[in-house]
Parts: C-alpha cells; structure tokens; sequence
C-alpha cells in the first residue's frame, strides 16, 4: 500500500479508509434493498388496552386507596447566551448567486430541550462530492453515484436533484501535493462549475496541508466573492490572520478544526477574532466513529455548546460534524459473519447512529455521504424540528409483531 | 447531592476513623476518596456497618446515594442495575449504568420463534477492546390477555434463558398467573397504569418485584403514580414516559431529558428513577419490509441510549441493527475520568527475534488494543513500539501533532529500539504515510508505510516483509 493517497486527517474525510471499502465484494445481500423513501414511518392510533380485571386486593396498612396527585413541574433552566447565528450561502440579493440561503446556530437551549425553546434553525445535512474520481468510496454509496465520479459538478447536481441536498461539500482532494497537487487555478475551476450546476450553498474542503489549503482557499475565495462559501477548515497550524482575512474580504464562512479539545477549540476562536467577524466562523471539534472515540467526540460538543450557552463567549458557534468519519470503523464495513450481515445496512446505520448522536450534542452542520444514512438524519431533524405531538400512545404489549 | 459537588473531606468526617484498613485502603481518607468517585461502596467499611455508626452511615448514604435510584432486575450474576446515576451530563462526573437492552417475546408466539429469540438474547456476543458487548433481558408481552398462556410463556422464557426477564401484562390477573412462576427471580413488572396501579402494587408487594409506573405522555400521571406507589410500599420503580417515533419523537426525547433533569438537578425524589424506552413502538405500522421497521427501531432505540433511558425493550433480533446500540451505550456509559490510553513502551507480541518486524502505533486504548489483537491473532512475532500521543488515535494525533516525527524518534531513544533488531525497517500505520519522510530523516530507520487499518497486517507482510529484509 502506497502513501500516494494517503491524507491527513484534518480532512472530515477518512479517504484512507475509504480506500479500503472500494475493494469489498459484491453485495452479498440480494432482497433488501434500502430504499430511503420507506424511511419513515406514520403512526396508526395505537389499540386500545382490554379492561384490567380486578385483583382481590390485599389487607393493607396506610396504603392510599386513590390516586396521589402531583403535579409534574417542568425544570426551567435558563441560559443566559446565544449560539451565534452562521448564514451560508448568499442569494443574488445578498451578493452571490445561490437560491437560498441558510441560517445555522441561534440556539438558546441545548440540543432540543423543545420544552424550553424551539430549535431556532434547522440543523443541515452537506452530502460529499469528491474532485477525485479515483475517491474510495463503500460501495453502497458508490453504487450512487458512480455515473458522476469523474465530474464533480454532476456529481453536486446529483446529489441535489435526486437526494434533495440542501447543500454539497466539496472535497478538493486533487490539491493535495500528496495527490495530484492540482493548482490553485483547477479548484478554482472546479468550485466555479459546481456553481454553476446547482444553486444551493457550497461548502470546500481543503486537502489537510496547511500552506496548500491556504494558497487554494485564497484564490477561491476572490473568485467567487460574495457566495458565503464555508470553507473547511481553518486549524491552529495554518496561518490564521491570512486565512481568515481572505474569508472576511470576500465575504465568506469558515470551518474552525480542532482535535478534540474544548480549550483548542476556544484558543482557535480567539485567534480568529482579530481578524474575523464571529458569524462567519463554524467549530468543529473532530468526529470520531461509532466505537472509536464516539464519546469523546460528543462529550466535547456537549461540553462545548454548554458553555457556549452559559456565556462563554469563545465557544458559542455553531458545530460542525464530519459524520462521514463513521465508516473508519471497522464495523461499519468490514465482514463479520453472517450474524451481524449485512454490512450493506449496518454501515449506514453506523453513520446514521454517529451522526444523531452528534446531533443531539448540538452539532448544526453536518458532512455525511451515504443517501439512506442523510435521509434518515434527516427525518429525525423534522421529527424533533415538527412542533408535533404524539396522538394516541401506541399500546406495545399487546402488539402483534 | 450531585456528586460533582462532594468532596471527600464530608465524607472522611462522618466514617469511623478507625483506619483499620479492613476496606482494602491505607486509611479512612483513601476510602473517602474511593466514596466520593463512587469506586467503593458503604458496606466495604465493616465498622460502620456496626449499629453504633448507624447514623453516620444514614448520613453517608444520604450524601452518597445515587439521584436516580439504583434498581435491580433479576438475581444472581445475570443480575442488571438499573438507574443509579448522579448527573445529567456524562462530562459532569461519569454514568454508570448502561441502559439494559431487552429482547421481546410474546405468548403466542410460535415455539420456533419465541426460543429463537430468546437465544438471540441469551447468545448474542461482540467482543470489543477486551470486553464482551451483551444483551440483557428478556421481555415477555402477553398478547393473548389469558392467564394460562401468559404464565406458560413466562415458565417457557424462565427455562429457555438465565437473563432478567421483564413481565408486560396489562392486566392484573394475567400479571399475576405469569409472575407467580418466576417470583424468585426478581423480574420486572409492567405495569402499574392510572387504572391498574392498586392490583399492581399489590403484586410487586407481596413478590418482592420491581414495578414500572407507565403514565405515557402523561408527566403529570407519571409522577402522581410513583409517589402513589412510594406510599403504597413499593420502593423499586421504573419510570414509563412513553415512547413513539416519529411525531412523537420530540416529546419523547423531551420526556427523558425533563425527567432525568428533575430527577438530579432538582432533587425530585418522585422523579429520582429509572426509565424505560420501548422503541419496540416503531413496530406499530409494519413497513412494507420489516427492515424498515427495524431500522427505525434501531434509530429510536440510539436516541434514547443517548437520552436517559436505563432499560429498553426491543423488537428487532438482527445483528446489524442491535450491534451499534451496544457499542453506543458502551462509549456513552464509558467513564470520562479514566484516560482510555495504555503505556508507551516497547511491546513484544509473540516471541520476537532480532530479525522480526518493528511496528509503530499510538498509545490510545482502543488503537492499542485493536491493533495488538490483529498481530496476536495473525500470531506475528514482533515488536510494537507504543508513541504517547496522549491518548489519541492515529488519525487525529498526525492532525493534532501529537504524532510527529519528533515523538517517534523521541520514543525510539527512550526506549532504546536501535538495540532491538539488526534490521532497521520500521513499519508505520498508513494513517501515518503523511511523516514517513521525517521519520526516516530523524530516526536513521527505512520506514515501510504499513496498511490503513491494522487487520492489513498479516497480508501487508506476507508481501513486503521478506525474511532477508532483516
């Protein structure tokens, strides 16, 4: 195994990993397929319960003979600051030439305590598109997308038009001197026609080289001045006052990488601060998989967006989350044996899981990749963003399943 | 009190002072400590358990108790806890008590399938950095609503599995057949509803058995049931909120979380107990294939693990669905305070020569350990060169720097690898390739960038490491 694909993992992307789902077998599970429409699920008013018989009650004590009522009083916690309020992408009015626009952060709560706030915004879900047609993707997404691997501007159109992205991420692996250690004028080219070929926001990935990403981030950013592109990502060993004014001048987002460490994470934010306005700036404060350090992931976000609401001002930006780091474990897509087949299901559930969990941390952004895994992120943000209550309680003990 | 605001001088006040060491501690302040960060129980100080130190043990207990009582389902050593949890927020001190996975069977179901799953529950296994992820529990649904066949079921499921098992009948008299059989094993009741809560009651009483008060949707229910069955006599309880998928996602969630909240932040001892998810609800509209109903299982049933719930009863015996769940509640119920990394070092894996091959990872636990048992189950004879990357893997210790050339040859120096081998080709992860170059420049080795995960092992050699290499 060569290191000519190898990449760094400031990148949200596990692509080494990647690389290693490419080489797996055919599908060996035939019948099911996943179908991300079936994903949902309405509920039919539960049945009704058979009338309890009466047991010959037993001599007591001072045993209540009625029901003790009590009030239940919800906690009302109060948080005295607010997450700070990212728009991405910027509609012709704004000063680009996207469709829409999207708001992110602004929460006053944690991660839907509906009982205290309505989630203000909308988490959003950027599907990945690669620049490099030779990406090792599991096949389950390739099977996808394989049509538009070699250009990356159908593969965002792709993703739009029969996914329904409400934004794409795209990945300029090609820029890596590790790679093809494309020009900065090719990215440039590359952004231009994903521009050009759908009019939701877009996101950019560098390749993870600290000098490269800042070289090709620069000339992007002048050239398609105004978009309110989110850039990924600024980190500690970059040169952060030119990063940064590059995004300022042109009027741009950025993501903020750190490695798992809140006191990074707030270093980061602070450094950004001379040169940067804070509704420009997104943290993201590393992804780990499911079973690979999951819950060191999600404790720093919790940790994080709690503080960032009990006024800590370095830390109130909105989270961003690679979720795609999912299928960097190994059970998510390696052969186990057929008790725990097929990986072609439990892989997305891995991401799936790993991003929701994530999710109810406070993550407001999120790269994921596999169709099934975003659709059902999805519908659980417009389940907990519905405002919906259940109709009757489903009476399970009686089910028949 | 929570537990992140106890310090152990509190508790050194109220023990017997007598630093007997019969606990296992040097003295009564190591104890203390122990108390404080929950690694040691009360009745490991034999002279507090005296009836003299009666009221200081009162004390201590008041001071030490769990916010969420601690109950328990079943006997023996497939016993679980339910509950016993001190803070909402996992960074704030630790969780303790994995939220129990129980696997439902129903009374009329057919044999094949009812001992099926019950083996599924009883059987399923995942061993994971050195520990064995299991099931729990067994659930049995009475859908017939008839004694005789709920109590033969029940009998069937105590034959067929050692595990806990958890009883749901509605109906008292139903409840009754089934729990009279299995009594003795402690099950778990459900449940105590507005309606049934008398007969119910009754029966956890005179069994002895924990009870779940079941109010879904209903707060106010909830906790008017469980200061009614408080005052009834019955201490073990669990809370039922309800649970629904879908539009009924948000209060669900909402549920748990005001609960716990209330339970540890306020104190609300009506509130202070476990509660139950029952993602089995997403059965409720079967999907035209059940892997739908299976997957929304699996998303509910994620959600409330990271939510609060101390037990869950589910429906889908697949393996791809029910296998994230436990690694999920594993890295959510992992203790915090602990570092999850090993000792850097040298380690010998297998009996290795001064030709064998030099290989290089990081001293997070599960990377360690991951890695370590590929080699060990290839039975490869090498040395493993431990870097301290501070506990990082080393994906994100290349990103962070904390694995950099420097460290590597730092970590050669210290623990002297020149002297280990003749050869000098060390074999780096592939998640590394980035500072081969480096490597080599400060280290004097040949760097051979090795596969991207460590399962590549044995076929990566069998390639490039030939025995004239050394």
């Amino acid at each position: 195994m060569t290191d000519k694909k190898e990449k760094g993992g400031r990148l949200p992307i596990s692509l080494d990993l990647l690389e290693m789902l490419s080489r797996f077998q055919q599908i060996e599970f035939e019948d099911v397929e996943l179908s991300f429409e079936e994903l949902e699920l309405r509920l039919s008013p539960g049945m009704v319960a058979a009338p309890p018989s009466v047991v010959p009650a037993v001599p007591e004590r001072v045993k209540p003979t009625s029901l003790l009522e009590v009030e239940f009083e919800t906690p009302l916690e109060e948080y005295p600051a607010q997450i700070v309020e990212v728009k991405l992408g910027a509609t012709r009015t704004e000063g680009g030439t996207r469709g829409r626009s999207i708001v992110i952060g602004g929460e006053k709560a944690p991660a839907f305590y509906s009982f205290l706030q309505p989630t203000p915004h909308r988490p959003v879900i950027a599907f990945d598109v690669f620049d490099y047609p030779k990406v090792p993707l599991p096949r389950a997404v390739k099977m996808h997308v394989r049509e538009v691997l070699e250009d990356p501007a159908e593969w965002a159109k792709l993703c739009v038009e029969k996914f329904d992205a409400e934004m794409v991420n795209v990945h300029l692996l090609t820029i890596d001197p590790l790679i093809e250690d494309a020009p900065p004028s090719a990215a440039v080219k590359t952004v231009e026609s994903v521009l050009q070929a759908v009019d939701v926001p877009i996101a950019i990935g560098g390749c993870g080289d600290p000098k490269k990403d800042l070289e090709v981030f620069s000339e992007i950013a002048a050239a398609t001045e105004g978009e309110r592109l989110l850039f990924g990502s600024v980190t500690l060993d970059m040169d952060i006052e030119a990063t940064a004014k590059v995004i300022e001048e042109h009027d741009h987002t950025v993501i903020a990488f750190t490695s798992m460490d809140v006191n990074r994470a707030r270093e980061l934010n602070r450094k950004l601060y001379d040169f940067i306005s804070k509704d420009r700036i997104v943290m993201d404060t590393t992804t780990a998989a499911l079973g690979y350090g999951l819950d060191y992931a999600f404790t720093v976000m919790e940790r994080a967006r709690l503080a960032g609401l009990k006024g800590d001002p370095e830390l109130n930006h909105p989270i961003s989350s690679g979720s795609t780091n999912a299928w960097a474990a190994r059970e998510a897509w390696m052969k186990l044996g057929p008790q725990w087949a097929p990986r072609e299901l439990r892989g997305p559930l891995w991401e799936t899981i790993t991003a929701q969990t994530l999710l109810l941390a406070g993550v407001d952004y999120f790269m994921m990749m596999h169709p099934a895994s975003v659709r059902a992120v999805r519908t659980m943000i417009d389940s907990l963003m519905s405002g919906k209550h259940p109709g009757e309680p489903v009476e399970w003990v009686s089910l028949k399943v | 009190m929570p537990a992140k605001e106890l310090s152990p001088i509190e508790v050194y006040k109220l023990l017997p002072g007598t630093n007997c060491k019969e606990c296992g501690e040097t003295n009564c302040m190591a104890f203390a400590a122990k108390l404080v960060n929950r690694e040691a129980t009360l009745q490991q100080c034999p002279p507090l358990l005296e009836p003299k130190h009666q009221r200081a043990f009162d004390e201590l207990w008041a001071l030490l108790k769990p916010s969420v009582r601690a109950v328990e389902v079943g006997i023996g050593e497939n016993k679980v806890t339910l509950g016993g949890e001190y803070v909402v927020y996992r960074h704030e001190f630790t969780y303790f008590n994995p939220p129990a996975i129980a696997i439902d069977v129903s009374d009329e179901m057919p044999e094949e399938e009812f001992v099926s799953r019950i083996k599924v529950a009883q059987d399923f296994e995942f061993e994971y950095i050195g520990m064995k992820l299991k099931l729990d529990m067994v659930a049995v649904r009475s859908t017939s609503n008839d004694p005789a066949t709920f109590e033969a079921a029940v009998r069937r499921a105590s034959e067929a599995s050692e595990l806990p098992l958890m009883l749901c009948a509605l109906n008292p008299t139903v409840m009754e057949h089934g729990l009279a059989t299995v009594a003795d094993r402690k099950p778990l009741i459900y449940a105590a509803t507005k309606g049934s809560w008398r007969e119910m009651a009754d029966l956890a009483v005179m069994y002895g058995c924990p009870l779940v008060a079941s109010a879904p949707f209903d707060l106010n229910l909830l906790k008017s049931l469980a200061k009614t069955l408080l005052e009834y006599g019955v201490e073990d309880i669990v809370l039922d909120p309800g649970t629904l998928p879908d539009d009924g996602l948000a209060d669900t969630l909402g549920n748990f979380t005001v609960l716990r909240w209330a339970g540890i932040n306020e104190g609300d001892e009506l509130i202070g107990f476990p509660i139950l998810g029952t993602p089995i609800t997403a059965w409720a509209e079967k999907a035209e294939d059940p892997v739908i109903n299976e997957w929304n299982e699996a998303t509910l049933a994620a959600a409330l693990i990271t939510r609060y719930a101390d037990v869950l009863v589910m429906h889908s015996v697949s393996g791809w669905s029910l296998l994230p769940q436990v690694f999920l509640r594993q890295n959510i119920y992992t203790d915090p305070r602990k570092p999850v990394s090993v000792e850097s070092g040298v380690r010998k894996l297998g009996e290795p020569t001064e030709a064998s091959p030099v290989m290089l990872t990081t001293n997070f636990a599960l990377t360690y350990y991951t890695v370590a048992s590929d080699i060990e189950a290839a039975k490869v004879d090498c040395y493993l060169v431990v870097v301290d990357t501070e506990g990082i893997s080393v994906e994100s210790a290349i990103a962070g720097r904390k694995m950099t050339a420097d460290t590597v040859a730092e970590a050669f120096k210290t623990f002297k690898v020149d002297d280990l081998v003749k050869h000098r080709k060390l074999i780096i992860p592939g998640r590394a390739a980035r500072i081969s170059g480096e490597i080599e420049e400060l280290t004097g080795w040949d760097v051979m960038v090795g596969p991207l995960d460590s399962s590549g092992i044995p076929k990566f050699l069998d390639a490039n490491w030939k025995p004239e290499a050394a």
